[in-house]
């Protein structure tokens, strides 16, 4: 059996949720949430973390050397860094408009990366 | 090429020299181990010009502070460097202070300080309000003075090098040897050849000087800590307020500096290392109680930045000026401690006599021009002037430094004038870019970036100082 | 007009940044019926700081969506564009008086002085330094704000270093401390001096507990290393009274250190207005209409005091927006029947720092840190020892700043006060 308590984050009171997981996984008890919306978010957080990443990607052509930008959802956690290493072979030529997809289905994960910037 | 005279150390006292001597014809160099002039305790100091009653009547350092001191306003107009002789007070707070005074005011007279008076307190308070309500009288020298140091280090290079003298940057000198009434100095990049050679060496002159095998004199360093304050506290005080000297020196102080912002310091501590200038605990709250005993009402809020210098503490107890034992075309100008600052333009001149002395020609030179040009300041010039700036250059209506309002302009000529700025520190030093109050936190990007653009060199191998000082590190992408 | 002319320009508004607030003021403005209306930006774009917070987290109040802050700025800027208000970049405000005439200068306009019907001040704030903080030690490179960081990171394109310690855990530390490790750099330690960290719980889990970054509370660092590049931190410590521990000296081995230990207003341009400055927020002291203690001059966002969320800085700086609408349209009548807020027990500052009666129209919020963290507790808003209203909080902090609500339905207890005190109170 496997414990780990997280700090919920959904709103600022910050409550220690403690969770009882099976060594396959599985949970077998949450305590310490102080509402419904932290018991969702612990049970995402133990079974499958996932977290928007959001970064800058090489530009060519234009004014500027990056633009920034995110994942258009959430990623698994375990995945972030290597989702950075992709990235970081990707450039996309000026201009981009905000919104603008730089890099579909990254590492088979159905999520892409967007521009959050306009530039010329 | 053989040079006539080779100054090693583009300090103060070496720039001076080097100044004074391109007067006349003769080739001369300046030979400096740093990637800038100034780096020594010429840009980590008071800023002082001491009106002169602190030195022993009869040493070196009496007569060249007075007549250095005297020197001043011509100097800093030739220059087109910032002078103020605001004058100043030394306290005293008990009667043991007041005849400490006395006898200041006594040597003050035996060197020949003009001016001199002892005030009571409430003259003393009148004078300065925010001084301390537990004073009992104060020594006031109308004739002590603030300058910029290393802004005056630069002038005289950037005259001297205006008049013919060559500066060498990042050029220790290894080694000496002298053959056939020449030195050939070894730096890492080249050998350099001179008839004569001038150390000025500050720290490390007793270093040189055992090049050529002179072993009489050594060099000692003690740190001072300052911290300086933001100029909302600049004008706390308009004079220079000291307190009773010790045997280790003149104490802390309390000085508007010319920029307009409040000094604190220093301290004064015999360290092990040459290379120590790290600021310490101790040290910080040493000052911070010292100021305030002078004035209790300074807001420590408003503080800014903290530095260290190391003062070059002779063996000898005075300045050491003239030839070496070991050789006399080898002229030693070595521990040039306080009141080396106020010295300077007199050591020059006494280095120039010695040298005429040892049989060196002076010929002055018909277009020497003593005046040399500051960089157009934005932020001291008028409207007027503002406008003819952006008008041939619209860089002097970017401002890249908010704090000091220092254009794209100035940063830009700090970097093509002759003994231009390399490194971020050197482009603050010449145009107080990064000074202010957010200390570069704002334009630091911008001076990294015109760096970059006017050297030719990727950003991210721009340093803060010459040498490993990179700023940056490994692009993202 | 080419460079080294000098324009006068009368101009209804002017707003001085052209950061969140300044963008959301200006809009407001004109949508309230200011026709001319120019924004000054020192940058070389609108948006402000937000052009450089790639990471989101922003809009969930105003937008109901969450942001990144490129993205939020965007919503504003947009409109700005589509209305058709004045902006110039690359320049600098030099000065402005207390009559409302700025002098700016830039390369292409040269020196540019204006006459302002009113003016909005949107500065922002600057960070704390290391001159600020005395850290002892050496000056190497290497030393930088976290704010500087995120600039070189995100704007540049260079990491500051391979190993870095932050100290302070504020969110700009947070984030950065993110920021580096994704980036490849390795982030050592975040140092925080209190013994609870200062940024929000999502950060404190998404930036460092994420990362596996260690977070040192009741620390701080006691020394700076390296002679040309920082070679190290000494860490120590901290007792109650937030001194050293020397026992406690402990060397980490980095090459950059990131300062995230506040950030201060920028007031600067303020005072040459000769606005009126609380001494505890940095800020000037402004009415329920964000207008200064000079007639015509507003103020709104971080100058005003230091925000956690954009969402609030936009809300704050509309109310700004509307009043100096309404000063420039209606002739500016001073409001009546003023009333001071004060910081009661528990409580550091509270803004705005003056009400006037008969403006008391809606509802207004009194923004408010508190001076520690504290749970299950009561924020009342007192008159004398009459409350007016009261909020139970479960958990409140001084890295989140409190709003409580009061208006008209306030009205009759209003009616004799003059001083209204917010206070903490055992829940």
């Amino acid at each position: 059996m496997i414990s780990k308590n997280i700090i919920c984050t959904v709103c600022p009171l910050g409550c220690g949720i403690d969770v009882s997981l099976s060594d396959k996984n599985e949970i077998l008890e949450i305590r310490g949430q102080g509402c419904k919306r932290g018991l969702s978010y612990a049970q995402a957080e133990c079974l499958a973390p996932a977290r928007v990443l959001t970064t800058t990607v090489k530009v060519e052509g234009g004014g500027s050397r990056l633009v920034p930008v995110k994942s258009d959802g959430p990623l698994p956690k375990d995945l972030l860094l290597d989702c950075m290493e992709v990235i970081d072979n990707v450039s996309v030529k000026a201009p981009v408009k905000i919104g603008d997809i730089v890099f579909r289905n990254i590492l088979d994960t159905g999520i892409n990366i967007v521009a959050t910037k306009s530039l010329n | 090429m053989d040079y006539d005279i080779a100054v090693i150390g583009a300090g103060i006292v070496g720039s001076l020299i080097a100044r004074e001597l391109s007067r006349y014809r003769l080739d001369i160099c300046v030979v400096e181990k740093e990637a800038d002039v100034a780096m020594g305790a010429s840009k980590a100091n008071s800023a002082i010009i001491h009106a002169g009653y602190d030195p022993e009547p009869g040493s070196m350092k009496a007569a060249l502070n007075v007549r250095g001191n005297a020197m001043y306003d011509r100097l800093a107009n030739e220059l087109e460097v910032p002078f103020k002789r605001i004058g100043s007070l030394v306290l005293a707070f008990t009667e043991e202070d007041m005849f400490t005074l006395k006898t200041l005011y006594d040597r003050g007279l035996k060197n020949r300080v003009p001016m001199l008076e002892i005030v009571a307190k409430d003259r003393a308070r009148s004078m300065e309000p925010n001084v301390s309500g537990d004073i009992i009288g104060a020594l006031y020298a109308p004739t002590a003075g603030i300058v910029c140091p290393y802004e005056l280090t630069l002038g005289s290079v950037e005259n001297a090098m205006g008049n013919g003298v060559d500066l060498k940057l990042e050029s220790p000198v290894a080694g000496i040897e002298y053959a056939g009434g020449v030195f050939t100095l070894h730096t890492p990049e080249q050998k350099i050849s001179s008839r004569y050679v001038i150390n000025a060496a500050g720290l490390y002159a007793d270093a040189v000087a055992n090049l050529i095998g002179d072993t009489s004199f050594s060099i000692r360093p003690r740190k001072g800590e300052y911290l300086l304050l933001d100029k909302t506290q600049g004008n706390l005080v308009g004079r220079t307020v000291f307190q009773t000297p010790t045997a280790m020196g003149k104490g802390v102080l309390v000085t508007p500096t010319v920029d307009g912002n409040l000094l604190l310091g220093p301290t004064a501590e015999d360290v092990e290392s040459k290379e120590d200038i790290s600021t310490t605990r101790p040290g910080l709250t040493g000052i911070i109680k010292g100021a305030l005993k002078s004035c209790p009402g300074i807001n420590l809020q408003e503080v800014i930045s903290s530095f260290a210098g190391l003062r070059a503490v002779p063996s000898t107890g005075d300045f050491i000026i003239g030839p070496s034992k070991a050789n006399g075309r080898f002229i030693n100008v070595a521990g040039i401690e306080s009141p080396g600052l106020t010295a300077a333009p007199a050591i020059a001149e006494y280095v120039k006599g010695i040298l005429r002395d040892t049989g060196v020609g002076l010929l002055p030179k018909a277009d020497f021009n003593p005046h040399r040009k500051a960089i157009c300041r934005f932020h001291s010039i008028g409207d007027a002037d503002r406008k003819k700036a952006i008008m041939r250059d619209p860089r002097y209506g970017r401002i890249v430094c908010r704090c000091e309002e220092v254009t794209e302009g100035e940063i830009v000529s700090s970097i093509k004038r002759p003994a231009g700025a390399r490194d971020t520190d050197a482009v603050k030093r010449r145009t107080r870019a990064g000074m202010g109050r957010c200390q570069g936190g704002f334009c630091l990007p911008h001076v990294i970036r015109i760096l970059s653009e006017e050297l030719d060199i990727p950003m991210d191998k721009i340093t803060k100082s010459g040498g490993n000082s990179v700023i940056l590190g490994e692009k993202t992408k | 007009m080419m460079g080294g002319g000098s324009a006068v320009l009368n101009v209804d508004l002017t707003v001085i940044g052209g950061g969140p607030a300044g963008l959301a003021a200006a809009l407001e403005a004109s949508e309230n019926g200011v026709r001319d209306v120019l924004i000054i930006e020192r940058g070389g774009e609108l948006g402000g700081i937000l052009q450089q917070c790639i990471h989101n987290g922003f809009g969930l109040h105003i937008f109901k969506e969450e942001l990144t802050g490129p993205e939020y700025a965007y919503r504003f800027i947009e409109k700005v564009i589509a209305r058709k208000i004045n902006y110039k970049l690359n320049t600098m405000v030099l000065d402005i008086s207390a009559d409302r005439v700025i002098r700016a200068v830039n390369g292409s306009d040269g020196l540019v002085e204006i006459k302002a019907g009113a003016v909005i001040l949107a500065m922002g704030c600057r960070e704390r330094t290391r001159g600020a903080l005395n850290i002892p030690g050496t000056r190497p490179a290497g030393i930088f704000t976290a704010g500087a960081a995120q600039r070189f990171v995100n704007i540049e394109g260079y990491l500051p270093g391979k190993k870095a310690v932050i100290l302070g855990s504020g969110d700009i530390g947070l984030i950065m401390a993110r920021r580096l490790t994704l980036e490849g750099a390795e982030v050592k330690a975040v140092c925080e001096i209190l013994p609870y960290p200062g940024g929000l719980n999502r950060n404190i889990v998404q930036c460092l507990k994420d990362y596996g970054i260690p977070l040192r509370l009741s620390t701080t660092i006691v020394e700076i290393h390296g002679r040309e590049r920082v070679t190290g931190v000494t860490v120590a410590r901290v007792d109650e009274k937030r001194e050293p521990i020397g026992s406690s000296f402990e060397f980490i081995e980095c090459d950059t250190l990131l300062l995230s230990t506040g950030l201060i207003p920028e007031n600067e341009l303020s005072r040459k207005a000769g606005v009126l400055i609380d001494p505890v927020t940095s800020g000037p002291v402004v009415d329920e209409s964000m207008e200064t203690s000079v007639k015509g001059i507003f103020a709104c966002g971080n100058v005003v005091h230091v925000h956690d969320l954009v969402d609030y800085v936009t809300e704050e700086s509309r109310i700004a927006g509307k009043s100096a609408a309404r000063f420039i349209l209606d002739g500016g009548a001073y409001g009546t029947g003023l009333i001071k807020t004060r910081a009661g027990q528990g409580i550091r500052y509270v803004v705005p720092q003056l009400i006037r009666k008969n403006r008391l129209d809606n509802d207004m919020k009194l923004s408010f840190r508190v001076t520690g963290g504290y749970k299950d507790v009561v924020i009342a808003v007192k008159s004398g020892d009459r409350t007016i209203t009261s909020v139970k909080k479960p958990k409140v902090s001084p890295g989140e700043m409190e709003s409580v609500k009061i208006g008209k339905i306030h009205g009759d207890s209003f009616k004799d006060c003059d001083l209204i005190t917010v206070q903490l109170e055992n829940g």
